[in-house]
């Protein structure tokens, strides 16, 4: 049997499409803001809580969130978990730590890295700051903040964080 | 069959590209339009289903960030389908038929503008045989064009005076997008994108979103003084195999309207979700619409939003009855290549 006569039991189809991705309008005054190195959450008009980063509505009243809320960079650790998998093509050497972080002034917390401490003492409820790059490298990324890290000050209790309609 | 009516439709004003503005930004206005017009909330919505394509948006599960646009605080009802929101409406009236709702609100949102549609709509193709020699929707409808010329189903001046006509009609509609006249030479100036169909003879690139709320009895008339009734509604599919079709007529087009009991009404108006200029004309002929104003709002040919443009046929033919003396109106939604599936819905004024 030559190679032509063998039967293909199975045959490939590769899927590319491009696509010209827009973040919204209300994402886009968010990562403006970013890229000047500010934080600007954006507060629902109904129910006031306060969305970082903003996707342009409250899920929660279903109205578009038109009140400009700026942060400050401080937050605190709401869950975090260690990861030990490394994953193709991430730069970053496991142990590492991720992190849910919920900065004050805000009612939804973000996904960022925890460094500069030793993975035992990290913690619920431990207040941390971004640490940003060199300004010269902020693009419209939260990417802008490389981790955060502890700062000190006392340990806030993550329960006193929950959003209560006001 | 409980009674099941519409009660209002609204409509985002049909865009080229909308830019900056993500699906969430432009189905939130239209659904305040519709809340505010009936002054009601989503509070008084007992069921909601959307009508999307997450390949549009190009993100796995993109339909679900759709859902930030309504309130869903407390907890909502909800589904979904990855189809045209004609079928999130046939969803809603088995929900009421079930007697698990008695009111529904409806929404389907489309982005044209981000990816390269040609190839987006090859994907709802068969996966194995047909999908990855990458048929465009253009080559496709020509195919069914010129099997339906060949057999003198159609002529090619029937064609021209769908795009003529479409145009001339989009006075009719505030939200078209395609709204400058053309005559016999503009359309024949223009080159052929597949034969037999130039670029006019397709519908034009287009972003939005539309919402909908339909009733059942007891609740239409809380709504508004004016439901529209939905007196019948039918969808049937054909073979996913192009070659295993003749695609020069519609069995299951013509089942369905034996089974909606047609042949004896005597339409007012119908709007029919024809995409290409030869569509019109085939379906006129096989609805026995011969004489009846056919896409008065333009139809696709002047705005046509990928998974809403089928509910915004039975949206505008909604809004002909409502704002005519008119009494029957036919709608008609389809999805897949050549009308491969098709929805019929009768809709009745109360006399």
């Amino acid at each position: 049997m030559s190679a032509e006569d063998i039967p293909k039991d199975y045959s490939e189809s590769p899927i590319n499409l491009e696509y010209f991705y827009t973040a919204g309008s209300a994402t886009t005054r968010f990562l403006n803001q970013v890229k000047e190195g500010n934080i600007v959450g954006q507060g629902c008009p109904k129910c006031k809580a306060v969305y970082v980063p903003p996707r342009g509505s409250c899920p929660r009243c279903g109205v578009a969130t038109d009140i400009e809320v700026p942060l400050t960079d401080k937050g605190c650790i709401e869950s975090f978990t260690v990861v030990h998998i490394p994953i193709p093509g991430n730069p970053i050497v496991p142990p590492y730590v991720c992190a849910m972080i919920r900065l004050d002034g805000a009612n939804i917390s973000f996904l960022h890295l925890i460094q500069d401490v030793d993975i035992e003492n990290i913690r619920i409820g431990m207040r941390i700051q971004a640490v940003w790059k060199p300004k010269e490298e902020w693009t419209h990324s939260l990417e802008n903040i490389k981790w955060f890290a502890p700062i000190d000050e006392p340990d806030v209790d993550v329960a006193t964080l929950r959003f209560h309609e006001s | 069959m409980k009674r099941v009516a519409i009660v209002g439709y609204a409509q985002h004003p049909i865009l080229k590209n909308a830019g900056a503005l993500n699906e969430v930004e432009l189905i939130m206005p239209v659904v305040h339009q519709l809340f505010n017009d009936l002054g009601i909330s989503q509070k008084d919505i007992d069921f909601t289903c959307s009508g999307s394509c997450d390949y549009l948006q190009g993100a796995a599960f993109a339909f679900v960030e759709g859902l930030s646009a309504i309130q869903t605080n407390p907890p909502i009802k909800e589904s979904h389908v990855e189809m045209d929101a004609a079928w999130a409406m046939y969803e809603s009236m088995l929900k009421i038929q079930m007697g698990d709702a008695e009111t529904a609100l409806i929404y389907g949102f489309g982005k044209s503008s981000p990816g390269d549609l040609d190839a987006i709509i090859s994907l709802q193709m068969d996966p194995y045989y047909i999908s990855p020699l990458w048929p465009d929707r253009v080559s496709l409808a020509a195919l069914q064009a010129r099997v339906l010329l060949d057999q003198n189903v159609i002529t090619s001046e029937q064609m021209l005076a769908s795009v003529i006509e479409a145009r001339a009609n989009s006075k009719n509609n505030k939200n078209a997008l395609i709204t400058d006249l053309i005559d016999e030479s503009d359309y024949l100036k223009n080159a052929m994108v597949s034969s037999p169909l130039n670029q006019l003879d397709c519908p034009p690139i287009s972003d939005g979103s539309s919402a909908m709320i339909i009733a059942s009895e007891e609740k239409a008339y809380e709504f508004t003084d004016h439901p529209i009734w939905i007196e019948g509604i039918d969808h049937r599919i054909e073979s996913s195999n192009l070659g295993s079709r003749n695609l020069a007529t519609s069995k299951t087009l013509q089942a369905s309207m034996d089974q909606l009991n047609l042949k004896n009404i005597k339409f007012d108006v119908a709007e029919l979700h024809t995409q290409f200029s030869h569509e019109l004309p085939f379906l006129k002929s096989l609805l026995n619409l011969q004489d009846v104003p056919t896409n008065l709002s333009g139809g696709p040919l002047v705005g046509n939003v990928m998974m809403c443009a089928g509910l915004d046929a039975i949206g505008k033919t909604y809004e002909s009855l409502k704002n005519n003396q008119f009494t029957h109106g036919l709608a008609h939604a389809t999805s897949g290549p050549c009308l491969q599936h098709n929805m019929l819905v009768h809709l009745e004024a109360q006399k």
